[in-house]
C-alpha cells in the first residue's frame, strides 16, 4: 500500500473550475454511465483535472464531488488510492520510469541513475520547474523493456545513453517521438518478425463474405 | 510454428491499418450477423467446444463462465466487462490487441454480450495505456458510425460499448476490485460469494473477461470450434499470445499454438537465451505471480496450463520472464516483493503486513544481512499469506518467494555466509561501509 496525502494548504490554489475544453470531455465521460451511477466517472474526471492543471488539487476534488454528487471524502479516497494522480505539482516534463523486475533485468537501474543525477531524488521538481520523475510499477510493455512514459506515451528499449538524449531534447524544448529507441517495430523481435508475412492475409480476400462452419440445421 | 493463416491477431505488430477498413480487410466483422442469427446457445456451445480457457490468468473455461449468467433478463440488466487492466509484470499482450486490432475486441464484445443478453459492455483499461485508449475510442466511434454497434445496428442486437479507465492500481485487475473501481470507488476486492454473475456491476449480473478471451471469439466462430481446439493439447487448446521479456536476445510478443515447448518458444521466436541456452538460470513463465522454474525444468516444460502447474508453477498470463546466469535472483524477487507490497489494497492483514514484511526480509537477504533461520521463517510467512486473504493477490505475492526458496535456497545461504565472512555481496559493501 502506498500512503498518500494531499499537498499542504500553502501549495493549494484558491479555486478550480473546468476549462471549456475539459467541460466538453467531462460531459462525454458522464454520458457513459447510467443516470443514478455518475459516480463511476470519478477517475476519468480526476484525470481530466490533472490534465488541465498538471496535478490534482483540493479545490478540484471539491468541484468533482459537486459535479458527481459524491461526498468529498469519497473523492478524496479515490484520489489518494490511485497512484497516477499527482497530489502536488510535478515538473513540466514528468518522467515515469518503470522499475519492476522485467524492466530491471534490462537496465531500468541505469535509467533511474540518470534521473537521480540529472533531476534529483524521486518526486523532486528541478528549480526551473522543468523536470521531475517517479519510479513506476510494471507499465505493461515488458517486451520493450526498459521503458519510460513521458507526457502519457511510452519510450521503449532505452539505454542510459538514449534516455539521456531524450532528456537533452526535452530540456532544449524539442518534441520527443514515442516508440522504440532502437527503431524496432513495436513488440516484434528486433530485426522484424519472421511471422505475419503472408501477403494473402492483407490483400482483402479475407473480407469476402464467408459461410460459418457448424451452423445449426434449420428445423 | 503455426501458419500465418492460423493466427488470429494478424496485425499484432501494427504493421497494417488498425482502423475499421483495415480490420475488415483482415476478416473482422465478416459474417457477424450470421453468428448472432445462429443464436445464443449456438455461440456458447461453440465457445465451449473450442476449449477456450480465460486468458486473464486463472484459465477458467470461457464458455462455461458465460453459461453462469441468468438465462433470462429479469429486473436487472446484464453487463459484460472486459478486463484490460493488464498490470501483471511480464505481460503486454492486451496492449497490442487494443492498439493494433481493436475491432476484433469490439466485435467480440458484441458477440459475447449478445450471448449473455447484455446490451451494455464496458472495457476497463489501465490508466497508463493512453495511446491504446485513444485507439479503442476511435475504433468504437467507427463501429457506431458504421452501425455495427449501437441502437438499431445492422446485427439486430442493441448494444452500447464504453471505454472506462483506471489510474495505476494493479489490484484493479482483480475482477471484483475492477467492478468497485468502475463504480467510482477505491479498488478493493469484494468477498465472494456472491459472484459477479449474480451480483456484479451496479449489483447486476456481470461477466468479467480478459481482452484476449473476448477478442479471439469472433475468429473461433468464423473458423469453427474444432479449428481452435486443434492447437495445443486437450484441456489446453487454441492459439495464444506469449510475451517474452528479460534475458533473451530478442524479447517480443508472439502468437503461436498453446503447449509449444518453452525452449522452442525462446529459441525460435526470441533469438534464444542471451549467451545460449546453457546460460539460462531461471524462468518465471506466467507473469510474475507464479513460481520460477530452473533451467532443468525449463528444458521440457510446455507452455500450457497443465504442464506448468505440474511443475508447481503456472501459465498465468503467459508473460515469460527469462533470467540468465548474470541475474541476482534474490534481488529480482525482492523487486517483485516490493511490487506486491506497493499494490496491496490493504484490506486484509496477512496481505497488507505480510507483503511489506517479505519485501524487507528479501532486501536484507539480497545483501546477505540475514540469519539462516530466517529463510524458513520467510517460507512460513509466505504460507501464512497464501490462501488466507480476500483475493488472490496474497497468493500472487507468496508464490514468487516460495519459488525462489524452493529452487534456489543455496543462493540465499551462500549470500548470508559470504556476508558473515566479511566478503559481502557488492551491494552489501556500500552498506557495511556506512
Ligand atoms: C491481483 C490480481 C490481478 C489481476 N489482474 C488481471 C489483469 O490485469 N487482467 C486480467 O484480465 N485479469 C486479471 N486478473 C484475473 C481476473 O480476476 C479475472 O480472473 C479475469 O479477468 C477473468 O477473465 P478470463 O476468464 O477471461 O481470464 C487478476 C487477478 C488478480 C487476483
Ligand atoms: S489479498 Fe491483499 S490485495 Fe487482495 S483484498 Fe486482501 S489486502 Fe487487498
Ligand atoms: S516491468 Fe516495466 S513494463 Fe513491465
Amino acid at each position: 500500500m502506498a500512503t498518500r496525502r494531499l499537498a499542504p494548504p500553502e501549495v493549494q490554489p484558491k479555486s478550480f473550475d473546468w476549462s471549456a475544453d475539459s467541460a466538453e470531455k467531462v460531459a462525454f465521460w458522464m454520458g457513459k454511465y447510467p443516470e443514478a451511477r455518475k459516480q463511476s466517472a470519478v477517475i476519468p474526471l480526476l484525470w481530466l483535472a490533472q490534465k488541465q492543471e498538471g496535478w490534482v488539487s483540493e479545490p478540484a476534488l471539491r468541484k468533482i464531488a459537486l459535479d458527481l454528487r459524491m461526498a468529498y471524502i469519497r473523492v478524496y479516497e479515490v484520489a489518494t488510492f490511485y497512484t497516477m494522480f499527482h497530489l502536488s505539482p510535478v515538473g513540466k516534463h514528468h518522467l515515469q520510469v518503470c522499475g519492476t523486475t522485467p524492466c530491471m533485468l534490462r537496465g531500468s537501474g541505469d535509467l533511474i541513475e540518470v534521473c537521480k543525477s540529472r533531476i534529483g531524488p524521486h518526486h523532486h521538481v528541478t528549480a526551473d520547474g522543468l523536470f521531475s520523475w517517479e519510479e513506476m510499477e510494471c507499465m505493461g510493455a515488458c517486451a520493450n523493456a526498459p521503458i519510460v512514459a513521458i507526457h502519457d506515451y511510452y519510450h521503449e528499449d532505452l539505454t542510459a545513453q538514449s534516455f539521456t538524449a531524450l532528456i537533452d531534447d526535452l530540456a532544449a524544448g524539442k518534441d520527443v517521438t514515442p516508440g522504440s529507441a532502437t527503431g524496432r517495430i513495436t513488440s516484434a523481435p528486433d530485426g522484424g518478425p519472421n511471422v505475419l508475412n503472408d501477403e494473402t492475409l492483407f490483400d482483402g480476400r479475407l473480407a469476402k463474405k464467408i459461410k460459418l462452419p457448424n451452423l445449426p440445421h434449420k428445423a | 510454428m503455426i501458419d500465418d493463416k492460423d493466427r488470429i491477431f494478424l496485425n499484432l505488430y501494427g504493421r497494417n491499418d488498425w482502423r475499421l477498413e483495415g480490420a475488415k480487410k483482415r476478416g473482422a466483422w465478416n459474417a457477424t450477423k450470421d453468428m448472432i442469427d445462429a443464436g445464443r446457445d449456438w455461440i456458447i456451445q461453440q465457445v465451449k467446444d473450442s476449449g477456450l480457457r480465460g486468458r486473464g490468468g486463472a484459465g477458467f473455461p470461457t464458455g462455461l463462465k458465460w453459461s453462469f449468467m441468468p438465462k433470462e433478463v429479469k429486473d436487472r440488466p446484464h453487463y459484460l466487462v472486459v478486463n484490460a487492466d493488464e498490470s501483471e509484470p511480464g505481460t503486454c499482450k492486451d496492449r497490442d490487441m487494443m492498439r493494433h486490432d481493436p475491432h476484433l475486441l469490439i466485435e467480440g464484445c458484441l458477440i459475447a454480450s449478445y450471448a449473455m443478453q447484455a446490451h451494455t459492455a464496458y472495457i476497463y483499461i489501465r490508466g497508463e495505456y493512453v495511446l491504446e485508449r485513444e485507439h479503442l475510442e476511435t475504433a468504437i466511434k467507427e463501429a457506431y458510425e458504421a452501425k455495427l454497434i449501437g441502437k438499431n445496428n445492422v446485427h439486430g442486437w442493441d448494444f452500447d460499448l464504453y471505454v472506462h479507465h483506471g489510474a495505476g492500481a494493479y489490484i484493479c485487475g482483480e475482477e471484483t476490485a475492477l467492478l468497485e473501481s468502475l463504480e467510482g470507488k477505491k479498488g478493493q476486492p469484494r468477498l465472494k460469494p456472491p459472484f459477479p454473475a449474480n451480483t456484479g456491476l451496479y449489483g447486476c449480473p456481470t461477466t468479467v473477461n480478459n481482452v484476449e478471451s473476448i477478442a479471439v471469439v469472433p475468429t473461433i466462430l468464423r473458423r469453427g470450434a474444432q479449428w481452435f481446439a486443434g492447437f495445443g493439447r486437450p484441456n489446453n487448446t487454441g492459439t495464444k499470445v506469449f510475451c517474452v521479456s528479460g534475458h533473451v536476445n530478442n524479447p517480443c510478443n508472439i502468437e503461436d499454438a498453446m503447449s509449444i515447448p518453452l525452449k522452442y518458444l525462446l529459441e525460435t521466436h526470441c533469438g534464444g537465451v542471451r549467451g545460449g541456452w546453457s546460460n539460462l538460470k531461471a524462468v518465471i513463465p506466467g507473469g510474475s505471480s507464479v513460481r520460477m522454474i530452473t533451467q532443468e525444468m525449463a528444458e521440457d516444460a510446455l507452455m500450457d496450463f497443465d504442464s506448468l502447474s505440474a511443475l508447481q508453477s503456472g501459465l498465468g498470463t503467459a508473460g515469460v520472464i527469462v533470467m540468465d546466469k548474470s541475474t541476482d535472483l534474490i534481488k529480482a524477487i525482492a523487486r517483485l516483493a516490493y511490487f506486491y507490497k506497493h499494490e496491496s489494497c490493504g484490506q486484509c492483514t496477512p496481505c497488507r503486513e505480510g507483503t511489506g514484511w517479505m519485501w524487507r526480509v528479501l532486501e536484507r537477504m539480497a545483501v546477505g544481512q540475514a540469519e539462516h533461520r530466517e529463510i524458513d521463517l520467510l517460507l512460513d510467512v509466505a504460507s501464512q499469506v497464501e490462501g488466507h486473504t480476500i483475493c488472490a493477490l496474497g497468493d500472487a505475492a507468496a508464490w514468487p518467494v516460495q519459488g525462489l526458496i524452493w529452487r534456489f535456497r543455496g543462493e540465499i545461504e551462500e549470500r548470508i555466509d559470504r556476508y558473515r565472512l566479511g566478503k559481502p555481496h557488492v551491494m552489501g559493501a556500500a552498506i557495511a561501509a556506512e
